[in-house]
């Protein structure tokens, strides 16, 4: 696959080394184009690339609020059908921003059947605040609100199942990518922009800050959740699932958990509870 | 021109059809419901050329409504009460991206204990969001008020949102006669909406919404502030502008018998009109009284009001709303920008209603007055 050299966020932008969310937003607008607009929701996205005077978008851009990217997208997105304009609109949310505060206004809009794609860019914790937990934490990261401690291991419960959530509106197109594999999510982000009607991304996006690795590993630690089964890349097309990467050999999840701060106080209980979380996922998915 | 008995709700929405709004986010509560779903028969039979967006909450629909306003197309919303308070973060970033849409909101008691009735309570709770407030008395006014509301926000000089308050029930679901203006007037008195920036043009792209630190946040406020004072003369440019294609005159605030009087109730919407009945009776008794009527309630018009009080010696000021700890917002503010005595009332919140007694009984209550601020027609222990 040709990867367009154009670029639509400018480099210079506030995020830290390594910091996969920009990679998310860079690689959906290669495969998007120039006639497209995009909507923030607030988070390290937002506050990184639009600093007054400056902004690194390089196409329209809107921020309103947390909350409520799903909403404000379908107003952006009714002006330009109303005004007969056809450009693709984008929204980026991250996981705190989809699946806890924001979901009710992203289930609206999906509902609704406006014509956007939703991609959330998952980095599993409220990372743009300084890692506090969400509802998209996997069960056993430490984070500022799910320590580990004396009597606690860790987040206690396992992620919610968003994009699941989002297969359920009946939507035309679910998919999930890893920022790790930019192939397989640039034809997703495409394949959502030609569905007529709404489309959701749901987006494994390792944060070196929040994850605590070496920021030279975002790319190999993303491909060790999906070598794992840690994240598993499918995708709904009209309500029919399939798996779009198969790894040879699925890897134990120790590996994938191992480089990882977030994880580092994990006993072996619990990395084989984690470990069994995974193979019945992977079961569930058909990997 | 078509004159027809409507209420206040079906006002707004004839007001709404003539304005040609291209989105219309809105979600339905009581006792704004008839709006949305006059709007909805509207747009479901072609009478309007807009998106009706079916919003699952009000804090969708303000979002919603920000998003489409800022993509450069005229845009309107209808709320009330609670679906006000669910509102109120965004509300604020409305103002703040100078969205300059118009929501009517009718007004309705605030919850707890829950209360479907009307006071102002909910639109004076978002009182500092940024929002151009007018208060209207009757169904007429309703509309007016919204066509002129458009022109006036989307004034370069203003790029602010607008608020139209309306008293739930006694003017929402109250019929009177309206005259529905010519759409060929309209159109002359409001042109079709054209934004000189929309940030979705691919061509020359703008980020809106973004981040400010501490180096310019501040500046961006002021111009705000800088808005809203320019409002006041827009709203009164906008008014005579009005009353010259339609015929009707309104103002910042509207002064009935005040030159020679020595006392002045000031109050807001529909209880203005059982005030000057009690203005008329009183003054056929010797009273020298009058009616201080506020209809732009932010930005507030104090050369306006200081004018029309020039000559009195006390004012009444009648509030359907609490500032707890303090009095009412309105008597707050009389108090705090113009110079006479004044007396604070606190009327017929959740419903409550206001009797020509009352009425009275405040103007009494100011002439020989106990106390600063008075609760009316509290019930004897």
């Amino acid at each position: 696959m040709d990867i367009p050299k154009e670029e639509f966020l400018a480099p210079g932008h506030r995020g830290c080394a390594g910091c996969g969310a920009s990679i998310a937003v860079r690689l959906a607008l290669k495969a998007l184009g120039k006639d497209t607009v995009a909507v923030s929701a607030t988070g390290c996205l937002e506050v990184m690339t639009t600093p007054y005077p400056e902004t690194s978008w390089e196409i329209p851009w809107i921020h309103v609020a947390f909350e409520n990217a799903g909403a404000v997208a379908s107003g952006v997105e009714s002006a330009l059908r109303i005004q007969g304009k056809k450009s693709n609109v984008i929204a980026f949310g991250g996981d705190g921003g989809t699946v806890d505060i924001g979901l009710q206004s992203l289930s609206g809009a999906m509902e609704r059947g406006h014509n956007m794609t939703y991609v959330c860019y998952d980095n599993e914790a409220y990372m743009n605040t300084g890692i506090q937990r969400s509802g998209a934490t996997p069960f056993g990261a430490s984070t500022t609100t799910s320590p580990a401690g004396k009597a606690s291991f860790g987040e206690n419960r396992p992620k919610k199942n968003m994009p699941m959530i989002m297969a359920a509106h009946g939507i035309p197109y679910v998919a999930t990518a890893s920022i790790a594999y930019p192939e397989d999510y640039m034809k997703k982000v495409k394949k959502a922009a030609e569905v007529d009607g709404p489309a959701y991304i749901h987006l494994n996006q390792p944060c070196t800050t929040g994850w605590g690795y070496n920021p030279s590993k975002t790319i190999e630690i993303g491909r060790l959740a999906v070598e794992t089964g840690s994240w598993v890349l499918y995708e709904i097309e009209d309500g029919e699932f399939n798996v779009t990467y198969r790894p040879a050999e699925r890897k134990p999840v120790k590996e994938y958990l191992k480089p990882q701060k977030r994880f580092k106080h994990l006993d072996d209980e619990h990395i084989a509870k984690i470990q069994e979380y995974v193979d019945a996922q992977c079961e569930e998915l058909g990997l | 021109m078509v004159k027809e008995v409507m209420t206040s709700n079906k006002a707004v929405a004839e007001a709404v059809r003539l304005a040609k709004p291209q989105v219309i986010p809105v979600y339905p509560i009581t006792p704004q419901t008839t709006i949305s779903e006059y709007l909805a028969q509207y747009v479901a039979d072609e009478k309007i050329d807009a998106k009706y967006i079916k919003v699952e909450s009000e804090h969708s629909a303000i979002s919603a409504s920000v998003g489409a306003s800022g993509a450069g197309v005229r845009v309107f919303t209808a709320t009330s009460s609670q679906g006000l308070m669910l509102m109120h973060e965004i509300l604020f970033a409305a103002a703040g991206m100078r969205t300059p849409f118009v929501l009517a909101d009718a007004n309705r008691a605030i919850s707890a204990p829950l209360n479907i009735w009307n006071d102002q309570q909910d639109s004076i709770a978002q009182r500092d969001a940024g929002w151009l407030q007018i208060y209207v008395e009757n169904a007429q006014e309703a509309l007016d008020t919204t066509l002129m509301a458009y022109k006036v926000s989307e004034n370069p000089k203003i790029l602010l949102p607008s608020m139209v308050c309306l008293d739930g029930f006694i003017l929402t679901h109250t019929v009177e006669p309206v005259e529905i203006p010519e759409q060929e007037l309209v159109d002359e008195f409001l042109p079709p909406y054209k934004p000189e920036h929309s940030f979705i043009d691919t061509e020359t792209p703008m980020s809106i919404g973004t981040f400010a630190d501490p180096e310019n946040y501040l500046e961006a406020r002021h111009d705000m502030q800088v808005a809203m004072d320019n409002a006041k003369e827009v709203i009164q440019q906008t008014c005579d502008e009005f009353a010259e294609k339609f015929g009707r005159q309104y103002g910042l605030v509207d002064a009935y018998k005040c030159d020679d009087a020595e006392i002045i109730y000031v109050a807001m919407g529909s209880i203005c009109s059982t005030i000057r009945a009690i203005v008329d009776e009183l003054r056929e008794a010797g009273e020298k009284v009058g009616l201080l009527k506020i209809r732009a309630y932010r930005p507030f018009p104090v050369e306006a009001i200081e004018e029309a009080v020039v000559n009195c010696d006390k004012l009444a000021v009648v509030d359907k709303n609490v500032t707890f700890g303090n009095g009412g917002a309105l008597f707050t503010d009389i108090k705090a920008k113009i110079h006479k005595d004044a007396y604070g009332f606190i009327v017929g919140l959740g419903g409550r209603d206001i009797t020509p007694k009352e009425i009275k009984e405040i103007y009494e209550k100011t002439k020989n007055p106990v106390k600063e601020v008075t609760w009316i027609g509290l019930k004897e222990e």
